[in-house]
């Protein structure tokens, strides 16, 4: 069995290597494998939002959260927990995706662009460094969304529960779902084998508790480099996959659903990054928590489902046309949104953090 | 001396900044650290390793108990 450094290594250079082959059956280019974008296809499947390039229920998240659910259960791992301020947790998460839809992606797309040559995502990186680096300050001055507290099972069990009815009305064709005719939401891999890269993507996220925002993260806090190794074994794995089979095109320009925006790259990542800190972990580290039974973590993941909502039918989004106007606007009133979470947050448990550290460390 | 911090419920990293706090204090002795989940777990032993304390982990219930050592 494969432990530390090798496990998260190994998870990392496995999603990377998946994000390519995904491309390669069908998936849009770049995006093998987007949390946050497939996250909006779904909300669009859904019906939450009706931008038609971009709805289809994407059995890639289906699969990542019963693979995370189903080894949960046979490591014990499984704990049914919350009340951690989940209605913060909603609105960060929110917040959070519309910086990434005007990105156009997530950490983990971002490495994917990276690894086939979109110097854009290079803009982004810069953004998710600095996103994070600040989240982490606000830690650094005692930010906490509070204690999550044990639950009855049957409330962790909701999550995993809605993705199986989900996926159920995906095998059977439900006729009230939305599924793109063109554009990105219409480029896939069959099915089956999106469900099963997803179900290998969730199971090895889960052991390895891989998380793109945790890596930087956790080397600004502690030079901890554990996370950090997923991250650049993901994007080498990429690299080399995109070099073989062709797709590596490096510039700025004419890059596949990206566009050449940098100080909107920038920002938009930036407020996506500060969201994770804040959160606890990117898309990907809370969709695999929701698996395990944290109901905070599934709030988020509706966050996440809403935001996208928001960002399509506001016209918020990015496409490879730029940033619409309204999208810099939301992505300003985002910075200040998430500014006054993390200062009030910081400042109470501040304050009560003496006390509480006081209390809770003994002497005997 | 034995201390103790219960990080039981809360998220990464706040576990760990809890015992960093704590182990920059302390330059010997016993620090007992009570977590709920196995990603804290980790974290916690992995800091701790890398500042050169020991670490044995037991359950208790639902939840897991660190002790350091130097």
């Amino acid at each position: 069995m494969l432990k530390g450094k090798a496990l998260v290594i190994v998870a990392g250079g496995m999603l990377g290597l998946l994000g390519v082959v995904l491309v390669q059956l069908g998936n849009p280019p770049n995006m093998g494998i987007c949390i946050a974008c497939f996250l909006r296809d779904i909300s669009g499947a859904l019906g939450l939002h009706r931008a038609a390039p971009v709805q289809y229920l994407r059995p890639e998240i289906l699969g990542l959260v019963l693979g995370a659910f189903g080894t949960s259960l046979v490591t014990k791992e499984f704990r049914a927990i919350g009340g951690s301020n989940a209605m913060t947790r909603f609105i960060l998460a929110t917040i959070s995706m519309v910086g990434m839809l005007v990105f156009l992606g997530c950490p983990v797309r971002l490495i994917l662009r990276l690894a086939g040559g979109d110097l854009n995502a290079l803009l982004g990186l810069a953004g998710l460094a600095t996103g994070i680096a600040i989240g982490t300050w606000f830690l650094n001055r005692g930010f906490s969304l509070g204690r999550a507290a044990r639950q009855n099972k049957i409330n962790g069990y909701l999550f995993p529960v809605l993705i199986i009815t989900l996926l159920l009305l995906l095998l059977f064709g439900s006729s009230f779902l939305f599924f793109s005719k063109e554009g990105p939401g219409s480029m896939h891999a069959p099915l089956l084998i999106s469900l099963l890269a997803g179900l290998v993507i969730g199971i090895i996220a889960q052991r390895s508790h891989l998380c793109m925002a945790g890596g930087i993260r956790d080397f600004i806090l502690s030079r901890d480099t554990y996370l950090l190794y997923g991250f650049l074994s993901m994007l080498g794995i990429a690299l080399i996959g995109n070099l073989v089979t062709g797709s590596f095109k490096v510039g700025f320009t004419g890059q596949p659903i990206a566009h050449s925006d940098g100080l909107w790259n920038f920002l938009g990542m930036m407020l996506g990054g500060w969201g994770f800190v804040l959160l606890g972990g990117c898309p990907l580290r809370q969709l695999v928590a929701a698996s395990e039974g944290n109901t905070d973590c599934a709030v988020t993941v509706l966050g996440f489902l809403v935001g996208a909502a928001l960002a399509h039918n506001f016209g918020l989004a990015a496409s490879p046309k730029g940033v619409p106007l309204a999208g810099q606007v939301a992505v300003i009133i985002g910075l200040l949104l998430i500014f006054a979470t993390a200062y009030f947050n910081s400042k109470v448990t501040a304050a009560k953090l003496s006390v509480e550290v006081s209390s809770n460390v003994q002497g005997d | 001396m034995c201390k103790e911090i219960d990080a039981r419920g809360l998220s990464c990293p706040e576990p760990v900044l809890m015992v960093t706090r704590e182990l920059d204090r302390m330059s010997s002795g016993i620090l007992r650290v009570q977590v709920s989940n196995i990603a804290a777990r980790e974290n916690v032993t992995r800091l701790a390793k890398s500042k050169g304390w020991q670490v044995e982990d037991a359950n208790e219930g639902e939840n897991i108990i660190l002790t350091l050592r130097k």
